[in-house]
């Protein structure tokens, strides 16, 4: 992959999916990279569809705003259906089969399907979706590093409360998983 | 030997001459303040917040710093000096169109937030400067340029009563409705400015007094009768009276 | 210091604090309330003053208040929430009193919605105050520059006892992007000539602004505008790129201007010669300095997201000196690079066709 790399990120209020481009975003400014964060989100606090633009470069970055992204996570059927046409020729989408049965409609992108919520799940309670797909998606990459993301989390973790600090090892299970099930090419790229 | 008797307070300009019409209250009230400000040695500390209105030239009278509000944000602009300038008193001068109509919500909130500044707001029930139209305070069946017939509660509603309303913030410390209709009552109108003042400098919350006061021109009345009408008319309808003092309330 | 990953909004309220800004008065509007909540949380802490006003009339003047008495303070608010402050910030301007007001433009007009827009510069420079007057008025185009531009407008308010706005757009306040915030760069005037505090043994100071005398309100307006004069001669900024050569010359304010200047990256790729012309200032606009790029320029195209506003203040610069188009979307609707490319790669064609043809 090359030095510069657009993601949307899109799913339910609730998934983590704004968070989930975040933890990106200080990925790369820890990996001294440049980097923009740009949410949309509807009226309600929650529940609601919400996604977020990320761009990582190693130059500055222009625009927040993404036409055609490299890569589309989407971690629900609305959000495939919705992003579907704008991933990049040659790029690729992450999809939650978990929820998400549509069948694909491109034939110029590349779909990775994992059924993130049973997957989680069953690796840990509470579980993390979106740290999952993450996982995958630096694995896929390789824009950022896995140990980098990992980084960041145990630094968020000291300056959140007990309770939250507590999710930091199912956290980092999370994203570890997801980008194994990429390197031991557990679903099908 | 010789008795002084009567003494310009320092805290007025010593060419600012009073404008007002004939029988208007406010030089009166505006005096008093002078003097009380004098009297409690306030005037190197002191920042008074004009209104709009009759009640606007204060920089034209008193011998202290001035800022001026736009209509109805007296309280808003005194709130932004108190909390920047704790040590400094604060009051604001206000009409009924001011602090009543187009800032009541402005006077509620500044209440509610128990600020510490002193508000006094003449009460003549109309737009005075603006030639005698209607106000919030303005009586049922009182005549005004915009209710020439009098004012008809089905039509424009019934007169606010705004020390009252004060006083049922839990911030407000001091809230009293005087007139100043004879020596008498306007000696009661000191008291209760000074309670004001007090209140502020122990720093116990917000004091509000409101001052009933005649405005002969826009009443079309003679001054004289002007004050008989505020002791048989205007004072039915806005009592005078203390509705709340937290130093007199005990538990 | 190093770079952090911040949000527009909460940089602007960190800027404010380092900034020295003693109080903030606000009330909560989408898409500018992590200010007010950032300030909330931290100003109190710090023993500054911050107050939830009844109202955005409340707001600016409690912010009138303060500033009466030299101290930083600020508001913040968006489109709406700004209409309600138009009539004072025409008597701070006549008063003479100095206050931060920070715009996160939203869409318009009415409730509108809560999408980025920039359909509020009219609201900002041309005013809903009455008389003559003018604010000062920052556009930041990045998070970076959403915080120098925030220690800037705190300096000015008090150079130049004055208004400033920093008017900034939904896309701004809710991105986050790396920035540092360093230190605060400006040495701030003595405000004890003028500040009320007291008449203490000095004659007594008045800060109003109903002047009644024959001719006082026009001798001070006259002394206003000088002030505004010596604004534009000393403050105009603004941001050039790819000019040299340039055929087509991008103009376009706050975030549009980082958006477009990706544009200009992608078509002097494909070996079209455009470039960014971003002002900075808004007033004071860099009008000038627009009107010789456009001497040497075949066209203009103005980008906004509104229906063309500072289109207007664009072509009175340009004068005539060379074409001008404008491509905007009002109330929300973003201009992505590849919409822009797309208009830029047609007004291209057209003049190199003209050129081809012998017109220019």
């Amino acid at each position: 992959m090359g030095a510069d790399m657009s993601v949307i990120i899109s799913g339910f209020g609730g998934q983590g999916a704004l968070f989930a481009g975040i933890l990106l975003c200080h990925t790369a400014v820890l990996e001294g990279k440049y980097t923009t964060w740009f949410p949309s989100y509807g009226a309600e606090m929650r529940g609601g569809a919400v996604n977020c633009s990320v761009n990582i470069s190693d130059k500055e970055v222009p625009s927040p705003i993404i036409d055609k992204a490299d890569a589309v996570i989407a971690l629900n059927d609305a959000s495939q259906i919705k992003f579907e046409n704008r991933v990049k020729p040659g790029g690729f989408m992450i999809v939650n089969s978990s929820l998400s049965h549509i069948k694909p409609k491109r034939t110029d992108i590349k779909y990775i399907n994992i059924p993130l919520n049973e997957l989680a799940q069953k690796l840990t309670q509470p579980a993390f979706v979106n740290v999952m797909a993450l996982g995958a998606f630096i694995e896929k990459t390789g824009i950022l590093k896995l140990e980098s993301i990992k980084e960041v989390m145990k630094e968020m973790a000291k300056t959140v409360s007990a309770k939250k600090a507590a999710l930091l090892p199912n956290n980092l299970e999370c994203v570890e998983f997801g980008a194994n099930l990429i390197k031991n090419q557990m679903v099908t790229v | 030997m010789e008795t002084l008797v009567y003494k310009r307070p320092e805290s007025l300009l010593k060419d600012g001459h009073f404008t007002f019409c004939p029988g208007c209250g406010h030089g009166v009230v505006l005096r008093m303040i002078a003097e009380l400000i004098d009297e409690f040695n306030l005037q190197k500390d002191t920042i008074a917040i004009s209104s709009v209105g009759c009640s606007i030239f204060l920089e034209k009278f008193f011998n202290l710093d001035v800022a001026g509000a736009s209509h109805g944000r007296s309280t808003c602009v005194a709130t932004g000096i108190k909390r920047c300038k704790p040590d400094k008193f604060v009051f604001t001068y206000q009409g009924d169109g001011d602090a009543a109509t187009i800032g009541f919500n402005e006077t509620i909130h500044t209440a509610c937030r128990g600020e510490h500044i002193t508000t006094v707001m003449i009460n003549n029930t109309n737009f005075g400067m603006t030639g005698g139209q209607a106000s919030a305070t303005t009586l049922v069946g009182q005549v005004t340029t915009t209710t020439p017939m009098g004012r008809k509660a089905e039509l424009t509603g019934y007169p606010l009563h705004a020390a009252e309303i004060v006083a049922k913030c839990d911030g407000t410390a001091y809230s009293a409705r005087v007139a100043i209709t004879d020596t008498k009552n306007i000696r009661k109108a000191k008291e209760a400015l000074k309670k004001a003042f007090e209140i502020q400098m122990k720093g116990q919350g917000f004091a509000f007094v409101e001052v009933l006061a005649a405005c002969p021109t826009n009443w079309h009345m003679k001054p004289a009768e002007a004050i008989e009408y505020m002791e048989n008319v205007t004072e039915t309808v806005h009592p005078v009276g203390v509705f709340k003092d937290i130093t007199k309330e005990t538990i | 210091m190093a770079k952090e990953l911040v949000k527009g909004n909460e940089a602007i309220a960190r800027a404010a604090i380092k900034a020295g800004c003693q109080c903030y008065f606000g009330y909560p509007i989408t898409p500018q309330s992590e200010i007010g909540e950032y300030m909330g949380a931290n100003l109190p802490k710090l023993g500054r003053v911050f107050i939830t006003a009844e109202s955005e009339l409340a707001s600016i003047n409690m912010v009138i208040g303060a500033g009466t008495t030299g101290t930083k303070a600020m508001t913040s608010s968006s489109s709406c929430g700004i209409a309600l402050m138009q009539e004072a910030f025409s008597a701070m301007c006549c008063a003479e009193v100095p206050g931060v007001i920070v715009s996160v433009m939203r869409g318009g007009p009415g409730l509108g919605n809560i999408a980025p827009a920039q359909g509020d510069y009219f609201q900002a420079l041309k005013g809903g105050g009455n008389g003559d007057y003018k604010l000062i008025v920052l556009s930041p185009s990045n998070v970076q520059e959403a915080i120098d531009l925030t220690y800037r407008a705190f300096h000015l308010a008090l150079k130049y006892r004055n208004p400033v706005m920093l008017l900034a757009d939904g896309i701004l306040g809710q991105m986050m992007e790396p920035a540092e915030f360093g230190e605060y760069p400006y040495k701030d005037p003595d405000v004890n000539e003028w500040a009320l505090s007291g008449a203490n043994n000095r004659p007594a100071r008045n800060i109003v602004s109903l002047h009644m005398p024959e001719g006082e309100m026009e001798q001070r307006t006259n002394m206003l505008f000088e002030k505004y004069a010596a604004v534009a001669k000393n403050e105009t900024t603004f941001e050039e790129y790819m000019l040299k050569d340039a055929k087509l010359v991008l103009t376009a304010f706050g975030t549009v201007g980082r958006v477009a200047k990706a544009v200009v990256n992608r078509a002097r790729e494909a070996g079209m010669k455009v470039g960014l012309f971003r002002p900075i200032t808004l007033f004071p606009f860099p009008d000038k300095n627009l009107h010789e790029v456009a001497k040497n320029a075949d066209m203009i195209l103005d980008l906004e997201l509104n229906m063309g506003q500072m289109l207007l203040d664009v072509r009175s610069a340009v004068f005539g000196a060379c074409p001008v188009e404008f491509y905007g979307r009002p109330a929300g609707g973003l201009l992505t690079p590849d919409m822009i490319f797309e208009k830029v790669q047609e007004l291209y064609k057209k003049l190199d066709d003209k050129t081809k043809a012998g017109v220019i």
